[in-house]
């Protein structure tokens, strides 16, 4: 059963496109796609940054933006117009060029991952047969504009961010693409559409999300961790620490140019968020068989809407790691973690007996976790220091 | 175990988020154009001048001594001294200042200059909303802008301007009486046969020392 309101805007599409000789239909019909992706992506950017600076200011006991428009709500108009309007500074032996292009690298980058995220049922813009690697590929570019960014800023700040998200961006991709493999062994494909559809079932009322799984609860936990990581979001934000190197890669940029950088994070936050959702989470699949008629386009969004609000809330309360931590941590947990979840997907998908792979595969998760957590949390015991010859 | 620290940090931050919507204690923001914490008794920002009586330009006690402006550590306090001279507090005639500016935009609030002032003629002010949007002429506060009553300094400095008025009364009452005492020789001396014209002139000028001293 597809409701109207469920298919509400492939059926704008379909109209707007009826307007257009048959010639033109496909072509229309993508760049109505693009217009779409380029419209709500930022306008949900707008309202993550709103939340952000509203619910860190309640975590910290404070009002928050409450200034502009009521209850603040008009603050990211506010924040977006002092952008436009400020001075675009470029500093004196910037590499212009290259100064100028890491900005739309990295925000052109971040908007083509969307372009295979199943947004609602029939709502894709591209339905690749490899859609997860082009995400993962797309992704990885946005490391290059970091670079360009660093590097071409001629600062020794800059530069020094840019290493730093460079190195921690690529310690995180490893775990990021091998949680998934998980979920690419299970469902078989590559195809983020096809990957929906095979958690859009419901046993009772309730669904087959991979994240019920053993395996799929450890890929998701995971996951959440390399993409926060991924995104440069704290505690993983030392590429731009500001207590320690200003603003990272990007203390040269100013004005709009900064603004493209913030759109590129947030906006890349989204999209890690929406390929979390699709693998784990189901998708624009609805969380109860009873709540199915609600649109499948709302389900996604309020999932990658709450998993910012989480991305939110870890950032109101974790503090900003270590580099050695940071890289400790992603080599010897997260990389041995998605290793045995790997094993334990490959169970999964072999043995037969319901029961039995239940326990098993959550013994072995469970256990794996607690014994990696004994392992990383055993310190070297320091005595107070005894003076022999000096009492 | 591992995450366990994750979780308690979590279930704190939540709880003050919540908390914070519900009790009002929690948030210590202060909504500053409409709510204000008042100044506590020892603020200080920026200078004023203090008068007595009820007339700004003839109760100045600045008797433009310029030993503020030598003090000042950025030089942000201009004077010039007056061509005439006007009777000060204790009725003695004293050049006072004709222009008195001081820079706000300069100014570091240091209070070097209340230090050093031997007439207790500038003092500090709690008003802190300095700021206009006439970034020459609007940061210089002439001598009429930095002109505040006595009653103003007992508002927002009570114990410090009771103090200051116990020691400039008790001055006064020491001077008055020397005046007394002097005047009264000088009367002795007067009545004293054969006097020189000259003497009692003499005599005089002593009291108005003393004031110089203060
Ligand atoms: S407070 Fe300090 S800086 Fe300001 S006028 Fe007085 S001496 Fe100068
Ligand atoms: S030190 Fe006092 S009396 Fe002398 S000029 Fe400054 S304010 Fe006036």
């Amino acid at each position: 059963m597809i409701g109207k309101a469920d298919q509400i805007f492939v059926l704008l599409q379909h109209w707007i496109m009826g307007f257009f000789p048959p010639a033109w239909q496909a072509v229309v019909g993508i760049l109505l796609g693009v217009v779409a992706i380029l419209i709500v992506f930022p306008t949900l950017f707008a309202l993550s940054v709103l939340l952000e600076r509203k619910g860190l200011g309640r975590m910290q006991n404070r009002y928050g933006p409450n200034r502009v428009g009521p209850c603040g709500i008009l603050q990211p108009v506010a924040d977006a117009v002092k952008a436009l309007i400020k001075e675009d500074i470029v500093p004196f032996k910037a590499d212009a060029l290259v100064h100028f292009i890491a900005p739309l690298v990295l925000v052109v980058a971040v908007f083509m991952g969307f372009a295979v995220l199943p947004v609602g049922r029939n709502m894709v813009l591209v339905d690749m047969d490899a859609s997860l690697l082009f995400f993962f590929a797309m992704g990885a570019s946005t490391e290059l504009a970091v670079f360009m960014a660093g590097w071409s800023s001629h600062n020794k700040y800059s530069l020094l961010g840019a290493m730093r998200a460079v190195a921690q961006m690529i310690s995180y991709e490893v775990p990021l693409l091998m949680t998934t493999v998980v979920v690419v062994m299970i469902s078989g494909s590559l195809s983020l559409v096809k990957i929906v559809e095979a958690q859009n079932h419901f046993s009772g009322i309730f669904p087959h999300w991979y994240v019920f799984t053993p395996w799929g609860l450890a890929g998701f936990v995971l996951f959440l961790i390399a993409s926060m990581a991924e995104t440069n979001r704290s505690p993983f934000d030392l590429p731009e620490g500001e207590s320690e190197i200003i603003a990272g890669y990007f203390t040269e940029y100013s004005g709009f140019k900064f603004a493209l950088f913030f759109l590129g994070e947030y906006v890349g936050m989204l999209g890690i968020a929406g390929l979390g959702t699709t693998l784990f989470l189901g998708g624009w699949a609805a969380p109860f068989a009873f709540l199915n008629w609600v649109p499948s386009w709302f389900w996604f969004f309020a999932k990658i809407m709450l998993w910012i609000c989480f991305f939110i809330w870890m950032r109101g309360t974790m503090p900003r790691l270590r580099q050695d931590q940071l890289m400790n941590f992603a080599w010897k947990f997260m990389l041995p973690m998605t290793l045995i979840n790997l094993m334990v997907a490959a169970l999964w998908r072999f043995v037969d007996e319901a029961w039995l792979r239940w326990a098993v595969c959550w013994i072995i998760v469970i256990g794996a976790y607690v014994a990696m957590g004994r392992m990383g949390m055993r310190r070297k015991r320091i005595a107070p220091r005894r003076y022999r010859y000096a009492e | 175990m591992l995450g366990e620290g994750i979780l308690k940090g979590l279930a704190e931050t939540a709880k003050n988020f919540a908390g914070s919507y519900v009790s009002k204690e929690r948030l210590t923001t202060v909504q500053y154009p409409e709510e204000r914490i008042p100044t506590s008794e020892s603020a200080r920002v920026f200078p004023f001048l203090v008068y007595d009586g009820p007339d700004w330009e003839a109760g100045l006690r600045c008797v433009a001594c310029q030993i503020c402006e030598k003090e000042c550590p950025p030089k942000c306090i201009y004077i010039e001294k007056s061509k005439d001279k006007k009777p000060d507090y204790v009725g003695k005639l004293q050049i006072y200042p004709a222009r008195f500016d001081i820079d706000v935009s300069v100014c570091m609030s240091c209070q070097i200059c209340v230090e050093v002032c031997p007439f207790e003629a500038i003092k500090m002010d709690v008003e802190f909303e300095l700021s206009t949007d006439d970034r020459f002429g609007g940061l210089l506060r002439n001598r009429q802008h930095l002109a505040k009553s006595n009653e103003y300094y007992h508002q927002i400095h009570p114990t410090e301007a009771s103090e200051v008025d116990a020691r400039l009364g008790e001055e006064k009452a020491k001077l008055e009486a020397k005046a007394k005492a002097a005047a009264a020789a000088a009367a002795a001396k007067a009545a004293a046969p054969a006097a020189p014209a000259a003497k009692p002139a003499e005599s005089t000028p002593k009291p108005a020392e003393g004031t110089d001293k203060q």
